[in-house]
Parts: structure tokens; sequence; C-alpha cells
């Protein structure tokens, strides 16, 4: 696994370890993790509609699967969702950046992948925003993930960028990711599938997971 | 953009098989998403076991505390044995997951039952541990730790402790407290001279 140490990135200065990482083998306790029963049929979360009505914004339809290396499907995995508003604001006490809230948009959800992995949301398109990395840093557009796939192994927390992004280039976090390869999986992909006339645009963003050593430490009893 | 150019060439070359999908931070913002599972009570009335509670701060290189990393925990009941069925509702019934944020002064605590020793036979038992995986702004992938108690014996016979160099194991431990049975203190140092031992899977 790559370091967390990046310069670029101030914050991970401070915070990241120096002493390589201890390989650790995997175990039965590596190997198994919270599991979820899988929806019976797909059903969208939708978090454009707000206690008093429709959040502001341009409203879009994400989609994708949740995966393993080998294609297939994560079933029953719990998906946790975040993002800022329209104006790129967060409702969060720590984020003070000079943009309204919308007092109908939360930005949050979770959902639990169907058999066929699949999750589906409709959304406000996130605003970009300021930070303090650098002079002149923006944020581009994402929103974060949290998935727990099968087993503590295979937890992973990113993030969803947009195509076309013109701050991509300039961001040190999305910038960590040193293979071309690995940063293009996290923008997702514009889908006419899913695009709904007169609605909205969709967005396919499948998540892959690593898979589970074949040779643990120990054999699950 | 000379960050953007000093990627470039550092370019690694990925097989072309399904790639995983690499980490991102989860940022300063991360209450929004998570805060729905916080779980810093994992004991429940049906499961079985001796209540304990580990409390302990998160410091930065400064060792500054942190206030802003959330900690997932996954663990074994007391008799060693992970509740890892399907679940209908999310952490309803189940044992063994927990999700604790730092607080303004890095400081984060929660309460479950001591979990039992694993008793896989191959290829060697493992003492009680609690995983633990670590987040926040400044981390580009999670941390991967792992909590041991000071006062079990069969910490001597732990594969996973026993990979670790000797001066480095103790930051796994978890000190029991003499004054405070069943009581523990726990401390994470993301760098120092006592950085905590991080784990690669």
């Amino acid at each position: 696994m790559p370091p967390n140490f990046c310069p670029s990135y101030v914050s991970s200065v401070k915070r990241s370890p120096r002493q390589p990482l201890v390989h650790l083998p995997q175990t039965i306790s590596e190997l198994t993790g919270p599991i979820f029963t899988p929806p019976a049929n797909l059903q969208p979360v939708d978090m454009t509609k707000g206690a008093h009505g429709e959040a502001l914004g341009e409203r879009i339809l994400v989609s994708g699967r949740v995966l393993d290396e080998d294609g297939r499907a994560v079933a029953g995995t719990l998906v946790e969702i975040w993002q800022a508003n329209a104006a790129g604001r967060y409702l969060h006490a720590r984020d003070q950046h000079d943009a309204p809230l919308d007092p109908n948009f939360l930005g949050c959800a979770s959902l639990v992948t169907d058999a066929k992995g699949r999750f589906a949301f409709e959304t406000i398109r996130p605003g970009e925003y300021p930070w303090r990395n650098h002079y002149n840093a923006w944020r581009p557009a994402h929103i974060h993930f949290s998935v727990f796939g099968p087993a503590f192994a295979t937890r992973l927390i990113t993030q969803m960028y947009f195509p076309g992004d013109p701050l991509l280039p300039f961001d040190p976090i999305f910038n960590s990711v040193r293979s071309k390869t690995a940063r293009e999986r996290l923008i997702a992909l514009f889908d006419w599938d899913t695009t709904v006339p007169e609605y909205g645009l969709g967005y396919r963003f499948d998540i892959v997971l690593r898979g589970r050593d074949e040779t643990p430490m120990e054999n699950k009893p | 953009m000379t960050e953007q150019k000093n990627s470039e060439s550092q370019e690694e070359v990925v097989p072309q098989s399904l790639s995983v999908t690499t980490y991102q931070t989860v940022g300063p913002y991360f209450k929004i998403g998570l805060e729905a599972l916080y779980r810093d009570d994992l004991t429940k009335p049906n499961i079985p076991g001796q209540v304990i509670e580990v409390a302990g701060t998160v410091f930065d290189a400064d060792l500054a505390p942190v206030p802003d990393a959330v900690l997932e925990l996954w663990q074994a009941d007391c008799f060693g044995r992970y509740m890892d069925q399907p679940q209908k509702k999310p952490f309803e019934d189940s044992f063994g997951f927990g999700r604790v944020p730092t607080n303004e002064a890095g400081q984060f605590r929660f309460r479950t039952i001591k979990p039992g020793a694993l008793q896989a036979e191959t290829p060697a038992r493992q003492a009680p541990h609690i995983l633990v995986s670590i987040f926040m702004r400044g981390l580009l992938y999670r941390l991967i730790t792992r909590i041991y108690f000071s006062d079990e014996a069969g910490n001597a016979d732990d594969p996973v402790l026993n990979s670790i160099e000797p001066r480095r194991r103790d930051s796994l431990l978890a000190k029991a407290d003499p004054a405070q049975p069943y009581r523990y203190e726990w401390n994470v140092f993301l760098q120092g001279e006592n950085e905590t031992v991080f784990f690669d899977l």
C-alpha cells in the first residue's frame, strides 16, 4: 500500500506514520466483517427531497456496482455517501465557506447493494469549494463513498469525481494516486442509459474492492 | 503544475484486470456521512461476556491531539467467534462493529465485551484483540492496527504480536488500569518515537 505521507497534501505531513507498515497476514479477524441482507429490489435513494421542498442545484442520477477484483458482484454491502451541496457547502459546523446552506439538502445517504451488487441514488451535483491547502486551492466536485465489502480487509473509503472537471489536474488529493489508471477509476462516467429525459444526467461509478487473500494465515473454522 | 508533473513521472503500471478502486481521504466533513453509525457502546443485552471500557487519545507528530479522527472497530465475541452472518437491519442485532470519533481533545472511549481468544487451530491461537481502522483528514488511506490487552497471558504466543519487533509491541497493548477494573487505556501515536504499529493487509 502506498504511504500516507504526501507533502503536497499538507495535512498528511503531521498525521502520516513514518515507520514501514508491518505486513499482517489475513486471519479470520480480517476475513470477516459486518455483512447485510441485500434488498429484494434495487431501490434508488433520493437525496434531493428536503423537509420543505426540492434541493437546489442540478439533479443527477448516480448508479453503479460494487465488484470484487474478479468482477463478481458484492451483494449486501453497506454504502455510505456524503457530499457538499450545489454551492460547495457542507452541512457541517467546521465548514465556514461563504456559500449558502440549502435547508432541503442534507448531503448524506446510506444503502445496501442488491443481489447484483448494484446501488443507485439521486442527488444534486456537488459544487467545488475552496480549501486552505495552498494558495487559491479548490477541491474538484466530488462525492465521498464509504463501502464495507465482505470483510474488514475489503473496507474502502474513497471519492467519486466528475468527468471533465478542470480542477482535477490541480488537486493534490486526486493526484496523490500515482497510477493514471487508478486515478481514472475515481472519475464517474457520463451515462446515457441512466440519463432521464427532461429530468437529469446519469453518471456511472463502479467500485472494485480488493479480494481477500487466497492464502490466509488461518482457515475459517 | 509541478504536482501533476511529479505524479506523471512516477507513473506505475497497473495490470489491465479489474483494478481496485483506490482510497481517498475521508476529509474534514465525514461526520455527515458516518455519524448515523457511530457506535461507542458495542454491548447488547443478549451478548454474554465481561463488559470493558477502552479509552485513549490520538496524537499527531507534535503530540497534539487529533480532534477529527474516527476509529472503526471489529471484534469477536467472548467465545472468540465473529458474528458475520448477514444482518437484516444494519447493526441492530449483531455484535462486533463499533465506530467512534475523537472529541475536541482528541479522545475516544468505547464500551464493549472483552473478546475471547480465537479458537482456530493453525498455525497458532490468537490472543484476544480488536481490529481498528483509523480515518481522518490528512490520511489518504486508512490506518490499520490492533488492540491487545496487557493482562492476557496469551499475548506471549500470539503470532501477530510475535511478528513485530519487541520494542514496538507495546504500542498495541491496552493497559489495564489497576485502580479501575475492566478499564483500559490505549493511545494512538501517528508519528514519532512511540509511533503505533500500523499494518499492511
